[in-house]
């Protein structure tokens, strides 16, 4: 049977915003499944002429899949969230590229036509889920020196990363994460972010973290405007003594969830859906777990060569912040300057959050966005670090694209 | 301190125990970049299970928390006021342990007050006010959210009402004066009066919006994010809010008379309550809603301190609670688990147990009968019920599947009972026959199987006395129609085990039926005192009163029939069997009517003929009747039949037939539908001096179903 590879879209994408995760942020008291339903529901509100019907498919992704982000959250949500019981979903599990990888999975499938539009997208509720909620080693990781016992620690790691590249010193990384809250607070003041944030209803019962009772969230907890180096530079280094990965170069713990949706470009275009983006290639690469944040350089070399395309053909790029280190080794891999305004220009995790598993599809969001704005731009890419030693890379083409003028 | 909050303060100190509701005051910008907003919460601090209520404590609460966000409307601080519930929960009226200890009518009064000078700050602040009814909503809740100046509502609501009529309340923190200027007369009269009074009717949220109660519906999955969204489009004039005009002239007059012909067709005006309110809604006709709340508050003092509410609350009490946990049931530690249920019979009756068995338990069902044609009738109405459950979208295919593979019927009892738990009989009322079927189903029965027997007047423990182990069967008395009236009266044999009375109790609960334990005393509660009563009617028409005078004498008590229709509907040869057995048990107040004989000789289905439309006396049974010349007023008809209710209600507690009066009550609240004003029966027998008449002595003790003293 002949086979034709099917153009991929990214149709729209939503999020909610962001919150700090434990007993004093916004979310401590709302389910995780929750939030992915509100996110379901909003991307299905801003496109009414999408016949719930025909979704084909609902990835989410969780790394924790215990309790209100288990129950193959991908189904359990697309129920609660009223989708028609026709609609199939599953759950999906690359710890921070975990949305990515749900966006990749589900592209893959509409490119082989299996499927015609999905969502795809991701939640992590660190506060109700801690990382390493129930993890259980295999004891042969240490025993064997199969990976070094900072594999499991991410801030280990980035640590790790400093020592690989001393160029990369704590007064960078820190001028870097100054820069992604001052663009984080830029792109409010615009208005660039909350156009794709999803307002939650919250409540609370306890006092201690402040009025009770319902209220209404309209924007990321995290966000610290106003942040200077002075701020920075006497926050403790928890991960090794004289260290340099802080609480401030690094993103938190968050809460939030995101969701997509993704199609075949001709489905997109014969039922009017917008496209945002069109999927050029994706890529995932695997390196030692104890320095898991250099893993978006080679898979970003894989998704370059797949599209024969080189890194000058890249014109915007949105990386995520996991922790200022890991964007720098890429930056400097490449030859980018530190503060060079193709990369995250409206801020990153830093600044927002990093719901593990949620943030792939916020790096597509914005993405989005600033394709639309700069349409003398061709190519932009997406790309995260994972625990265990990986990176996953998405390089997309800008359907308004002009032309080189 | 204002004199709302001194007010409030004051009725507090009478009601210590009351479960607080925390008013939450939270504030957030609002979506759109509408501006600063203060949100509400309602919340008593537990999960749905206990949901919030309003009394002098909670009020107060309210109060501050409009204090704060009255200040801060007034210097600007915020846009708007919302007010919403707990998760599943809006707020579901006043507490009502909170009106059942009142004892003064100045206190009563002050609840009435209390509420609405609270309750009408939210029309008056500076800023508009939105309530968003997030789930279940009654009484005073749904009043909280009508003195806002808009209101949402979920799609996923499961219960909205003004339940006050019911219970002998007026809707009065301002629902009666409220609700028909808002959605007009007729429609505040449906709700009001017709929901309240038709069993207490709830509304889903869908209805609320269709009323125009609410001015916008949104799904549950997100409903407070939309709510405030809209509250943002509202507030920055994108939306515009249409209510419908409302006819203020004649239509308002029709409105309130309809209203009137419910009420008397259910309460014939034995109930206040209804007339009170209805009073208040024609009154609310020229839109001065102060006048309005004044006349709520003098209704609801005046009802607060009668008899009607008392028994109301009293009778609530009883099928929420005691009916719930049945006085006198064994530990149901002891229950027996039943997995498989025997009906010996497969008439209509017995067709009726299978059926309900088989929906309730799921579990197979097997009948038996003396021939295959009764078998396979009895085995076919259950499969036409389970195709009429089909057809009415109230069960699936697959249910309907499962439930018809459950029903058998066999010839063999051996077959068919080898494997059962529990074996309901409901064959001929006839001693022998029943000794003869208990005797042939505990051959072939295993030995820890129930033997459940549905008589309504033979003794369970003669029917027991010939078996090797008479200590498992009990008595399970239905009433008719089974799937509709609650009560099922639990009897325990001179020699029933606690263990068989537990398995009982805990099939009757899965049932979903109000168990009352009796003893086994003739005709056990309800057969008994509707025997005494209608066998006390007929004794007056046989000495020489005229039916229509003997009819309408009791016709104050608002009965839901008239003793002769009730009469047509047992069945004037079933009355008339009964009759006869409580003759032979207590031949000096039960007699057996030579009319009523007659009738039933004559094989007249009832007294009357509907011709005209109306019940007028057949004058074929007119013929019939060979009376005295004693003819009794209404009144004293009325005397005399509530003297012998009395008594024989003295002498079966004496008798130890119940526990308590109130089990007398709950029966026949339940089993004979007679009225939550009459609390049952004992608290109206009470209040109108009958008890101390007859026995010297109320059945209640003051407070129970009465003010306290």
């Amino acid at each position: 049977m002949p086979r034709t590879v099917r153009d991929v879209v990214f149709v729209d994408g939503v999020r909610t915003p962001f919150g700090k995760a434990g007993p004093k942020g916004i979310y401590h008291e709302t389910r995780a499944d929750d939030l992915v339903v509100k996110a379901i529901r909003e991307l299905l509100r801003r496109n009414p002429g999408l016949d719930p019907k025909k979704i084909d498919e609902v990835a989410i992704a969780a790394t924790t899949q215990i309790g209100d982000q288990g129950l193959t959250i991908g189904r359990t949500a697309g129920i609660l969230a009223g989708l028609p019981q026709s609609v199939p979903g599953y759950s999906i599990d690359r710890m921070c590229a975990g949305a990515l990888t749900a966006v990749t999975s589900v592209a893959g499938s509409v490119a082989f036509g299996a499927y015609d539009i999905a969502i795809a997208g991701g939640v992590e509720h660190m506060g109700r889920h801690p990382m390493g909620e129930g993890v259980d080693p295999n004891p042969r990781f240490v025993s064997e020196k199969l990976v070094d016992e900072s594999a499991l620690f991410m801030g280990m790691t980035a640590e790790n990363l400093h020592d690989r590249y001393p160029q990369i010193t704590k007064q960078r990384a820190d001028e870097y994460a100054v820069r992604s809250q001052e663009k984080a607070a830029k792109a409010y003041a615009n208005g660039k972010i909350q156009a794709d944030l999803v307002p939650v209803s919250v409540r609370r019962t306890s006092p201690e973290a402040g009025e009770t009772g319902w209220g209404l969230v309209t924007a990321d907890e995290p966000m610290r405007p106003g942040t200077t180096l002075e701020n920075l530079s006497g926050l403790k280094t928890p991960f090794r003594v004289h260290g340099r990965v802080t609480a401030g170069n690094a993103a938190g713990l968050n809460d939030g969830a995101t969701a997509s949706l993704i199609a075949s470009e001709d489905f997109a275009r014969e039922h009017d859906l917008p496209v945002k983006m069109r999927l050029v290639s994706y890529s995932f690469a695997g390196v030692e777990p104890e320095v898991m944040g250099y893993g978006p350089i080679p898979a970003t070399e894989k998704a370059l060569a797949q599209a024969g395309l080189s890194i000058s053909d890249i014109g915007l790029f949105e990386i995520n912040e996991a922790f200022a280190v890991q964007v720098l080794a890429f930056l400097d891999h490449y030859g980018i300057a530190d503060d060079d305004e193709r990369v995250n220009q409206y801020g990153g995790a830093i600044a927002f959050g990093h719901p593990l598993a949620s943030s792939g599809v916020r790096l597509m969001t914005q993405l989005a966005r600033q394709f639309e704005e700069q349409p003398h731009v061709r190519y932009g890419l997406t790309t995260m670090c994972v625990g265990f030693g990986m990176g996953a890379t998405v390089i997309w083409e800008n359907p308004h694209f002009e032309g080189d003028k | 301190m204002s004199t709302t909050a001194e007010l409030l303060k004051q009725a507090s100190e009478l009601f210590p125990d009351e479960v607080v509701t925390s008013a939450h005051v939270r504030h957030f910008d609002l979506p759109l970049g509408a501006g600063r907003f203060a949100l509400i919460t309602l919340d008593n601090g537990h999960d749905h299970t206990k949901p919030t209520t309003f009394g002098p404590a909670s009020l107060a609460n309210l109060n501050t928390a409009i204090d704060q966000v009255e200040k801060e409307a007034a210097d600007g601080e915020i846009i708007g006021v919302g007010i919403t519930g707990k998760p599943f929960i809006f707020a579901v009226g006043a507490d009502l342990k909170g009106v059942e200890i009142l004892k003064e009518y100045e206190h009563a009064l002050a609840i009435g007050k209390g509420g609405h000078e609270v309750f009408k700050r939210l029309s008056q602040l500076a800023v508009p006010t939105f309530a968003y009814y997030n789930g279940a909503a009654m009484g005073g809740g749904v009043e909280v959210g009508l003195h806002c100046t808009y209101r949402t509502v979920s799609a996923a609501l499961p219960a909205f009402s003004l339940p006050e009529v019911f219970l002998g309340l007026v809707p009065g923190w301002g629902g009666c004066t409220l609700l028909p200027n808002l959605i007009g007369p007729e429609k505040a009269v449906s709700v009001i009066i017709e929901n309240s009074l038709n069993q207490n009717k709830q509304l889903g949220g869908k209805q609320v919006y269709e009323l125009g109660i609410a001015d916008a519906i949104f799904e549950g999955a997100d409903f407070l994010e939309q709510s405030l969204i809209w509250t943002a489009a509202v507030l920055k004039g994108e939306l515009e809010i249409e209510r419908p005009v409302i006819d203020r002239g004649e239509g308002w007059d029709q409105a309130v008379a309809k209203g009137r012909f419910v009420a008397d067709s259910k309460v014939h005006g034995a109930a206040p309550a209804a007339y009170r309110a209805l009073d208040i809604i024609a009154a609310a006709k020229n839109g001065d809603l102060q006048q309005g709340y004044d006349a709520e508050d003098k209704a609801l003092a005046d009802l607060i301190m009668g008899g009607e509410l008392r028994s109301g609350i009293y009778a609530f009490n009883l099928v929420q609670k005691r009916g719930k946990r049945p006085a006198g049931a064994p530990d149901k530690s002891l229950a027996r688990p039943v997995t498989k249920v025997g009906v010996v019979g497969a008439g209509l009756m017995a067709s009726q147990l299978a059926l309900l068995f088989l929906r309730r338990l799921e579990v197979p069902v097997v009948l038996t009968d003396i021939d295959q044609e009764r078998v396979d009738k009895g085995v076919g109405y259950v499969h036409a019920e389970i195709d009429k459950l089909l057809g009415k979208g109230r069960i699936n295919q697959d249910k309907a599947n499962r439930l018809k593979a459950l029903v058998s019927g066999v010839l063999d009892k051996a077959e068919g009972f080898s494997d059962a738990d529990f074996i309901i009989e409901a064959v001929f009322e006839e001693i022998g026959v029943k000794q003869q079927v208990f005797a042939e189903v505990e051959a072939v029965a295993p030995a820890h199987a129930i033997l459940a027997t549905n008589t309504s007047s033979l003794s369970v423990s003669e029917m027991a006395s010939k078996l090797k182990h008479p200590e498992r069967v009990v008595g399970f008395h239905f009433f008719n129609p089974v799937a509709v009236l609650p009560l099922l009266e639990i009897v325990r044999g001179e020699k029933t085990d606690d263990a068989s009375l537990a398995t009982a109790f805990g099939v009757a609960k899965k049932l979903k039926k109000t168990a009352v334990l009796t003893k086994d005393a003739p005709a056990f509660v309800v057969n008994r005192i509707l025997t005494r009563f209608m066998g006390e009617i007929q004794n007056i028409i046989d000495e020489g009163t005229p039916v229509e005078v003997a009819e309408k004498g009791v016709e104050p008590l608002g009965l839901p029939m008239s003793p002769l229709v009730l009469l047509e509907l047992v069945g004037p040869a079933i009355g008339l069997h009964v009759s006869e057995t409580l003759n032979r048990a207590f031949p000096d107040r039960f007699t057996v009517s030579p009319n009523l004989a007659a009738v039933v000789k004559a094989g007249k289905r009832g007294f009357y003929v509907y011709d005209s439309g109306k019940p007028e006396l057949d004058p074929e049974v007119a013929a019939l009747l060979k009376q005295g010349d004693s003819v009794l007023t209404e009144e004293q008809v009325r005397d005399r039949v509530l003297d012998a209710v009395a008594q024989e209600i003295g002498i079966m507690l004496d008798e130890g037939v119940v526990a308590e009066a109130q089990d007398i009550d709950l029966c026949l609240i339940t089993g004979a539908g007679w009225p939550f004003h009459l609390g049952g029966i004992t608290p109206y027998l009470d209040r109108e001096g009958v008890s101390e008449r007859v026995n010297g002595k109320p059945f209640l003790a003051q407070g129970v179903a009465s003010v306290p003293a």
